[in-house]
């Protein structure tokens, strides 16, 4: 699992929507999303004081707050998933306030707080673990009035060298029962989509108009990786002869690890009335966790999970499949999209239909734009382009990636089928 | 073919002191007649802790699917890349699944659905690893190395 649970028992897991039978969210309508604030989008930290997270997530921070033309004193509530890396290794420490890892590898709520001098800060919280679920614990959070207009942070880092390499010749805890045989997620998403193509009798070759699709939607997405470092549009032809880093997963079906911090400005629908641009309101979140059977989780298991995942979510937001315009579910690995896809029934796709579905026109001039942000595979591994585009998209300002058809309301969700967050989000609160 | 090596602690110590004595043996919860493996600290099932106790296996089982590893993060096992990463459903209970790189399968050439048997290689000086084999497969092969 690449999300590291954080807080358990805290505040977080009061404030989560994590069970069936909750029915329609109360505060449904009542938060909404204002706007969004990016840092540059770095492929690794280069050990520079101005590109650390920490200055990064101040700048997101400050960009969404000039976005929605909200001054810092407005603030009161900051929270942040403070980095899924939080690697630590021989170097050393800036001067003050970056003389820890909070504000380098990692960025916490009270970090950002302090750090860019807001007065009226009366909530933070660091316990979410990933995007979706910072952004969810925010919506509840400013539902319940602990605070009205929260700065939401997620700061994603990567140091140098090789990502995630495991150097440690032991394995302790729940590594004992996998690292010996190098098990890991690219592993477990490869293995569940060679069961998929059993099943459904499919195959790899006919990823490659998906990925295709979320590259050249990515590079639509300013604030994304590949937007700006261009390089030579992926080809269908590149994706086929790409070499495999786990097969059936080949380089082009992992999202690229980058250095870079996404801040989104979120208040109440009422507050949100007098602010510059159009709010786009949260129609409910979810958080959903599951254990797996035994020592691999397999396709079985992973369906079973995500149609946990679609009955939550269209539960607490009132809205069934053919309700949902704008869709961006996870992609990074892009071998696991499809069970999120035929879970939610988006566009009426249903089980092993997936690359059927891939196979036709995808494109966001089209009428089946999925994952008109480019997603992580798209925008470099931020975790935020997916809600960043559902937000733009309502508000009317994807530019490029605009949708041709209707945009009213929008699903996006990470991080795995196993553990996963999701928020559905409509242009009326209604 | 050499593998991180699994550092038992007090929940998987007898699962390890077992396979140090060539026995694969899973929890067992004898409320729920229901095995576990990986170990827990309680049933998955009931919660109960006091009903888990360790059952001895077959050894026998069915491969349910494999992947190729070509780019592995367990810097470990970058020499023998790449090889083979197998499913192994356990011959008494499906559900139950061990990984296993099939020493003797050749590179990509995994029998879907073939059984296997438990073996016991060793990974560092007094410690076994569960591994499985095709069944009646006389070994021989070696990965490739670097
Ligand atoms: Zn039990």
């Amino acid at each position: 699992m690449t999300t590291r649970a954080r807080g358990a028992g805290g505040l977080a897991a009061s404030l989560y929507r994590s069970r069936d039978g909750l029915g329609v969210w109360e505060h449904r309508g009542k938060v909404a999303v204002m706007s969004i604030g990016f840092s540059p989008v770095d492929r690794r930290w280069d050990e520079s004081l101005e590109h650390s997270l920490g200055a990064y997530s101040i700048i997101a921070a400050k960009n969404a707050l000039a976005d929605a033309g909200v001054g810092p004193d407005q603030v009161d509530g900051v929270l942040a998933a403070p980095g899924p890396l939080g690697a630590r290794w021989d170097r050393a420490y800036f001067d003050p306030p970056y003389n820890s890892e909070d504000g380098i590898s990692l960025v916490t709520a009270e970090w950002l707080t302090r750090n860019m001098g807001l007065k009226n800060v009366k909530f933070m919280n660091s316990e979410a673990g990933d995007s979706a679920r910072v952004l969810g614990l925010a919506a509840q959070a400013i539902g319940n009035g602990l605070c009205h207009t929260a700065l939401v942070l997620y700061p994603t880092g990567n140091l140098a060298g090789r990502y995630r390499h495991e150097p440690e010749l032991y394995a302790k805890g729940n590594a004992q029962w996998v690292n010996p045989w190098a098990w890991t997620g690219i592993q477990s998403s490869a293995y569940r989509f060679s069961q998929y193509c059993l099943k459904y009798g499919t195959n790899h070759d006919r990823m490659a108009p998906f990925v295709v699709n979320l590259r050249r939607n990515g590079r639509m997405f300013p604030n994304g990786y590949y937007a700006q470092h261009p390089e030579a549009p992926l080809t269908e032809e590149d994706y086929l002869t790409s070499r495999w880093v786990c097969e059936p997963l080949c380089l082009h079906d992992a999202d690229r690890p980058v250095n870079t911090a996404t801040c989104f400005l979120m208040t109440t629908a009422e507050r949100a009335r007098d602010m510059k641009l159009p709010p786009v309101y949260v129609l409910n979140h979810n958080n959903n966790s599951f254990r797996i059977r035994s020592s691999v989780e397999t396709l079985e298991e992973a369906e079973q999970f995500c149609e946990v995942h679609a009955r939550r979510l269209y539960e607490g937001s009132g809205l069934t499949p053919g309700d949902v315009d704008v869709f961006n579910p996870y992609d990074g690995y892009t071998l696991f999209t499809q069970n999120y896809l035929e879970a939610f029934r988006w566009q009426g796709v249903g089980k092993g239909e997936a690359h059927d579905f891939y196979a036709g026109d995808i494109s966001v001039e089209g009428p089946h734009p999925i994952l008109s942000s480019g997603g992580n595979n798209g925008t470099g591994r931020t975790r935020c382009a997916i809600f960043a585009d559902c937000i733009e998209q309502l508000q009317g300002r994807a530019g490029e990636r605009q949708v041709h058809i209707k945009a009213e309301t929008a699903v996006a969700g990470c991080v795995l089928p196993a553990g996963c967050g999701w928020l559905a989000f409509g242009k009326s609160p209604d | 073919m050499p593998k991180p090596i699994p550092v038992p602690d007090e929940l998987s110590k007898p699962f390890w002191d077992a396979v140090n004595q060539r026995q694969l043996v899973v929890q067992s919860c004898t409320a729920c007649n229901r095995r576990q493996y990986p170990p827990q600290p309680t049933c998955a099932k009931c919660g109960s802790k006091d009903h888990l106790t360790w059952l001895e296996t077959s050894g026998r089982g069915r491969i349910q699917g494999y992947v190729v590893e070509r780019d592995t993060r367990m810097e470990p096992l970058v020499p023998d890349q790449p090889f083979n990463i197998a499913v192994i459903e356990l011959q008494e209970d499906p559900q139950i699944l061990f990984l296993s790189h099939l020493p003797g399968v050749p590179l990509g050439q995994v029998p879907v659905g073939a059984r296997v048997e438990v073996r016991f290689d060793q990974v560092a000086p007094g410690q076994l690893i569960h591994e499985w084999q095709v069944e009646n497969s006389t070994g021989g092969y070696r990965p490739r190395k670097k």
